[in-house]
């Protein structure tokens, strides 16, 4: 396959942009499992001495906390990569029984120029397992879009309790190099 | 460790009613089963949020809401089955160095509620030396009332923690006493009770 540079290029400003929209959606706590992607948006939010950051070692601790935190009266968000999706479902329970408000930000591996086949069956496998479990989608292709989008799925969350799901295109993050 | 004599074991309820007594300002979080049961038996109260499922969560509720409550201490009850299931939560609760925060695990050895079946602490493994592993600044287990007793007013402090301890309780079903178990209600009262209104 030929690489186009400009096919690939990252924006480097949509972190700034996401770090940007969940500030002014007052969140106070982001949990994590890393991924390359939110790489620089984890590094904002560390250096952010307004939000917590909580360090996870598999995803669906992130949802537990969210929950808790929000019975203490604090927002949160969840980053995590497309592979991680798969480890949450049974506790994604706990925010459809309780109707818990829930915001997660996904980065998507599997779906574009992608150089790893163990990523592509939870890529798959990503938005069909969230809507199973009540979880609405809503897709990002275009660094552009990056901070309506979450702008948007803030609001519907904890404006009106529900579970969101922002899926980070793989095409928008840009190519992981394997070859160095 | 050699397997527990259980019959010197406490007595889950009144080992759960002895931490709870005189709880003052205490927020609390229960795994589901048997724990969350022993939880509501000692006395409803509004700073209870019960889980009734989400395996795995408790623990890691009771850290968000200490996380956002830091002036109210914070108590987590749960069985050895369910923390069994989240072990990778002592290692994210120990990092936070939550001050306010207690993880308490009724340990019974056993999966009361599908039939008691011998968990992996019935079969060699400490947990509370686990969470002393994983960085927890205090990490005991109580085997008696007046250990229980003693242990009590470390509930109440929001400095010191992350707090483990294991209670060494019977391997016995004891009669249901069931909390609500609608979630929408629970997560509303207990927030209520923190002073956030219902929208």
């Amino acid at each position: 396959m030929t690489s186009d540079a400009s096919a690939f290029a990252p924006d480097p400003a949509w972190p700034d942009q996401l770090h940007r929209a969940l500030r002014e959606a007052r969140i106070g706590c982001a949990s994590y499992v890393p991924d390359a992607g939110h790489a620089r948006l984890i590094e904002l939010l560390h250096d952010d001495a307004e939000v917590r950051t909580t360090v996870l070692t598999t995803e669906e601790e992130g949802i537990a906390v969210a929950a808790g935190a929000w019975l203490g009266g604090a927002r949160s968000v969840l980053l995590m990569q497309s592979s991680g999706v798969g480890n949450c479902i049974n506790m994604l329970s706990l925010i459809a029984t309780c109707r818990f408000p829930f915001l997660t930000l996904v980065t998507m591996r599997g779906e574009w120029a992608e150089f790893n086949p163990w990523q592509v069956p939870m890529s798959r496998a990503t938005e069909g397992a969230l809507e199973l479990m009540g979880v609405k989608i809503m897709r990002v292709e275009h660094a552009g879009d990056a901070y309506p989008t979450v702008q948007a799925a803030a609001a519907l969350a904890f404006d009106s309790d529900q579970a969101v799901a922002v899926l980070l295109a793989q095409r928008m993050l840009g190519q992981k190099q394997w070859v160095k | 460790m050699a397997t527990a004599d259980r019959t010197t074991c406490l007595d889950r309820r009144e080992a759960v009613r002895e931490l709870l007594r005189d709880r003052g300002e205490l927020l609390v979080v229960s795994g589901l089963g048997s724990s969350s049961y022993d939880v509501f038996a000692a006395g409803d109260h509004d700073g209870n949020m019960y889980l009734w499922g989400a395996m795995g969560a408790a623990a890691l509720v009771g850290l968000g809401v200490a996380l956002a409550q830091r002036d109210r201490p914070v108590a987590v009850f749960t069985g050895d089955g369910e923390q069994l299931m989240a072990l990778g939560a002592l290692a994210t609760i120990a990092v936070q160095k939550p001050g306010n925060y207690t993880l308490i695990v009724l340990d019974n050895g056993r999966f009361a509620e599908t039939g008691m079946q011998r968990t992996h602490t019935d079969l060699g493994i400490d947990m509370h030396r686990m969470a002393a592993a994983a960085g927890f600044a205090a990490a005991v287990e109580l085997r008696d009332l007046s250990a229980v007793r003693s242990f009590r007013p470390q509930l109440s402090r929001l400095s010191g923690g992350p707090r483990f301890a294991t209670v060494k309780i019977a391997a016995e079903d004891k009669p249901r006493a069931l909390p609500p178990r609608d979630g929408v209600y629970l997560k509303n009262r207990f927030r209520h009770h923190l002073g956030f209104p219902v929208k």
